[in-house]
């Protein structure tokens, strides 16, 4: 098996050269310097105090749906919804808060309050994409892509309509909520140790139960093959579901904690993207919950690094989403490549030739 | 065209010295086999023999580490499948390769690379004609997963003959299918053998091969051990194949008195069957073989007593208990399993590895997989039931064999009832008579064996009484012991048959 590993290794890393110097012909081919453009990156997300904090703050989010994303993934579904899902939690969220925050009730439980309404409403819109797929025949890629539109259309309803701010609605969101009501913060800091604690339990909790219990056996038997696993004895419709509900209980979770500890507001693009990211870092990891945390880490950190690219070099802040796509596709691809590699150089063990 | 046409042109096939190994397994080792034009070659061995290796060498799908393959004299380089086919050569596979959700005459002209829109009307006249001449009806029009294996493989053979194919290759081609179809494709590659084709026939079945080939090989062990023509002794095939002579377990019912099973008036139907009020009394350790050509209603008669597909009348008590309309898990629960006869596509999840194969096939106790405990579980089922592989293998890692010794190692115990499709479909001898004779043992500690098979030796050898099934009609429950093939044969094709009524239970 050493020898298996040390192959991985070499993919992988080859993976990643080929990466770096694919956005490094982008940079070079929009006229930037890309080994500044590499060191303005780095000291965009570490060079200050600052800079960290907020990659801190998008790292949260990021890991509360890759851990969501990683559960769909097992039990074989591509959850492309997640990112609706966590548009439906920053609403619900945002709604327990509205309707909660003239009543004299005490803050920290409203608080609370709003963000187990966030992973309601996240887990409601999955358990809606599980349901037409489950019952209706609908395939949640469909689904999923479809009810982001619609959660889309709906924030932006809400912004300009019933929640709009007095005066005019704006993009810029909905009234701020008063400072009781945003999550509590680490002294002179935006960031928040509760939205850091449960993104980080969140991610060790999918780890042990993808990996430890019978739970995540059986959902995983369902992915690899939902009739096998049915003829083993597992429920398997109902498994499907579950995946469904605790991918958007989590992806709520993030959309809860972008409101009340991020932007303390709804905002018609709430979601920023992290779903659709998680999605790219539960592909990225194969599987591996144990890889999910780094691998967010490492997203997180381009994602703050790149603001300072278009201050610099007038480079729109997407290009971390360059190098990230092409991150995950030249993974894949490297993964594909290795799995040919073993195939012609090096059979499995146990492999007998079919007679 | 990249094609040749048709050319009435013999061919001689000839390998050298062929090696080919797949890290330390040496799957063929210097096999030498000359093969003239107009016979039928029979390549006989167990599983793992090498003989599959040896005809994807052959046939362009891995190339041979050392050796050459010479046509008609000619040392030939073949790279690819459709390399392959460029020389004349045509590989039928186990499994066909074939596009179900197709028409099947697109699924006849994809592959053949002419212009940008293929000329289907001289394709469909072809494969007409192709047809009749080998006596297969295939309705061009149908959808290619309404076919059965047969069918499909017949699909397959005029295709390799539409596009040229002097040498056609088949991967055992009798796993199945039914006893009429075996009879149709036999007549079919003779007639080819006439036509002046040459004809691979790969088999671990001693009676096809005897039966057909005008010349066999044998394979052990990736050698080519011995050659033979007819007329053939089949204990020397036999301890050509396994190096020593084998034998199997004498017949010996173990039926209780207990009721297992009772079924009262069932009727099943899905878009093609009717099963009409069907009543049948199943007692404990008894084994009961359903016979008929594929599709007749023996699958859909074993899948509706597991509660996989709803009955439409009638009663099934499975020990005492009415069990009519329920779900598969509530017959599980009440001691009955079902075993597919496609193993990996419902009775194994590739990916997954051995252990968490014995684990998921247990009731889980507590929230958490004991591991530890899940790997000397599997490590123990591996060593009773004889399985080539580790705890940590992934199924889809083991031969055809292990993997069906897996899928049987995974039953739980006790069990009432066990419904098996094809339990030994593609496996050779000793793993047939290995795994019988686990599932004896299961009889003699009580259990009720319903199976259904294709191969009417295993029918004869193993039940204790046997329903025909015939267009959805069943024969009274037959006993075993005053039936021969050809009885069983005749009434699977719903001949000579005593007037096919509903089953009356003993």
């Amino acid at each position: 098996m050493r020898r298996g590993l040390w192959i991985h290794v070499v993919f992988q890393v080859g993976a990643l050269v080929l990466a770096l110097l694919l956005t490094t012909l982008i940079l070079v081919a929009v006229g930037a310097p890309p080994f500044e453009a590499y060191a303005s990156i780095l000291r965009g997300a570490f060079g200050s105090s600052s800079n960290l904090e907020r990659l801190l703050i998008s790292w949260s989010p990021l890991l509360l749906t890759s851990a969501g994303v990683l559960i769909t993934f097992s039990a074989g579904l591509w959850n492309i919804g997640v990112e609706g899902q966590m548009v439906l939690g920053a609403i619900f969220a945002t709604w327990m808060l509205r309707s909660l925050q003239d009543t004299g009730v005490a803050p920290g439980l409203i608080i609370a309050l709003g963000i187990l309404a966030g992973a309601v409403g996240g887990a409601l819109w999955a358990g809606l994409a599980g349901a037409l797929k489950t019952f209706g025949g609908v395939n949640e890629i469909f689904g999923g892509l479809g009810l982001n539109f619609v959660s889309t259309a709906l924030t932006i309803y809400l912004v300009f309509g019933p929640w709009k701010r007095p005066g005019t609605g704006s993009m810029s969101g909905t009234q701020p909520f008063e400072r009781a009501l945003w999550l509590p913060s680490f002294p002179e800091m935006q960031l928040s140790p509760w939205a850091l604690g449960l993104s980080i339990l969140a991610i060790l909790s999918v780890y042990l139960l993808l990996r430890g219990t019978h739970f995540g056996l059986r959902l995983k038997a369902v992915g690899r093959n939902m009739k096998a696993a049915f003829l083993m004895g597992v429920p398997t419709w109902q498994y499907t579901m579950f995946a469904f509900l605790l991918c958007g209980a989590l992806a709520g979770l993030a959309g809860a904690i972008q409101v009340t500890g991020v932007y303390h507001r709804l905002l018609p693009n709430i979601s920023n993207g992290y779903g659709f990211l998680g999605l790219l870092v539960a592909m990225l990891v194969n599987y591996q919950a144990i890889w999910a945390a780094p691998v967010a880490f490492f997203f997180a950190s381009l994602n703050t690094g790149s603001v300072q690219l278009q201050l610099l070099y007038q480079l729109d802040s997407s290009f971390s989403g360059v190098l990230q796509s092409f991150l995950v596709l030249l993974v894949l691809l490297g993964e594909g490549a290795r799995q040919r590699f073993l195939k012609t150089h090096w059979e499995l063990r146990w492999t007998r030739t079919p007679s | 065209m990249p094609f040749p046409p048709f050319r009435k042109r013999l061919m001689n096939v000839d390998l050298r010295d062929i090696h080919k190994s797949f890290g330390l397994v040496r799957a063929n080792i210097g096999i030498n086999l000359t093969i003239p034009a107009g016979t039928i070659q029979g390549i006989l061995g167990e599983n793992g023999a090498g003989k599959s290796t040896l005809m994807k060498v052959l046939s362009g799908f891995i190339r041979a580490d050392r050796g050459d393959i010479l046509l008609d004299g000619r040392p030939v380089q073949i790279h690819s499948p459709a390399d392959a086919i460029r020389h004349g050569l045509g590989m039928l596979h186990q499994d066909p390769l074939d596009f179900p959700p197709l028409r099947i005459l697109d699924d006849f002209v994809l592959g053949r690379q002419g212009g940008l829109f293929p000329d289907r009307a001289a394709a469909l006249r072809e494969l007409r004609q192709l047809a009749s001449q080998f006596g297969f009806a295939i309705d061009p029009e149908a959808y290619v997963d309404s076919l059965t294996v047969g069918e499909r493989q017949q699909l397959e053979i005029v295709r390799l003959i539409w596009w040229g194919a002097r040498v056609l290759i088949f991967d055992e081609p009798t796993t199945g299918i039914s006893a009429a179809q075996k009879e149709k494709l036999f007549a079919a590659l003779r007639l080819m053998a006439a036509q002046g084709k040459t004809i691979l026939f790969v088999s671990h079945k001693l009676e096809d091969v005897e039966g057909l080939c005008h010349r066999t090989a044998v394979l052990r062990q990736g050698y080519l051990v011995g050659e033979a023509q007819p007329p053939y002794e089949t204990s020397r095939l036999v301890e050509m194949m396994f190096g020593k002579a084998i034998e199997v377990e004498a017949r010996n019912p173990c039926r209780g008195n207990d009721s297992t099973l009772t079924l009262k008036d069932l009727s099943v139907e899905d878009y093609r069957l009717k099963i009409r009020g069907l009543t049948l009394e199943v007692p404990s350790g008894e084994v009961i073989g359903l016979a008929g050509m594929e599709g007749s209603g023996q699958g859909l008669f074993l899948r509706s007593v597991a509660g996989l597909v709803r009955t439409v009348g009638g009663r099934i008590v499975l020990r005492g208990k009415d069990m009519t309309g329920r779900s598969y898990h509530a017959f599980k629960r009440q001691g009955a399993a079902f075993l597919p006869a496609a193993r990996l596509e419902e009775g194994l999840a590739t990916g997954l590895d051995l252990t968490e194969h014995f684990v998921l096939a247990e009731e889980p106790r507590g929230f958490f997989v004991n591991w530890q405990e899940g790997r000397r579980r599997a490590q123990r089922r591996i060593d009773d039931f004889n399985i080539h592989g580790k705890p940590s293998s992934r199924i889809e890692s083991l031969s055809g064999g292990n993997q069906q010794r897996a899928l049987l190692a995974l039953l739980r115990e006790p069990l009432t009832l066990l419904l098996l499709e094809h339990p030994t479909r593609g496996l050779d001898v000793e793993s047939t008579i290995y795994i019988w004779s686990k599932l004896r043992e299961r009889c003699r500690q009580g259990t009720s064996i319903v199976f259904v098979s294709s191969d009417l030796e295993e029918i004869l050898q193993y039940s204790d009484r046997v329903l025909v099934f015939f267009g959805g009609k069943v024969t009274a429950p037959l006993d075993a012991g005053g039936l021969t093939s050809e009885m069983l044969g005749q009434l699977i094709g719903g001949k000579a048959s005593p007037e096919p009524k509903p089953g009356v239970g003993a």
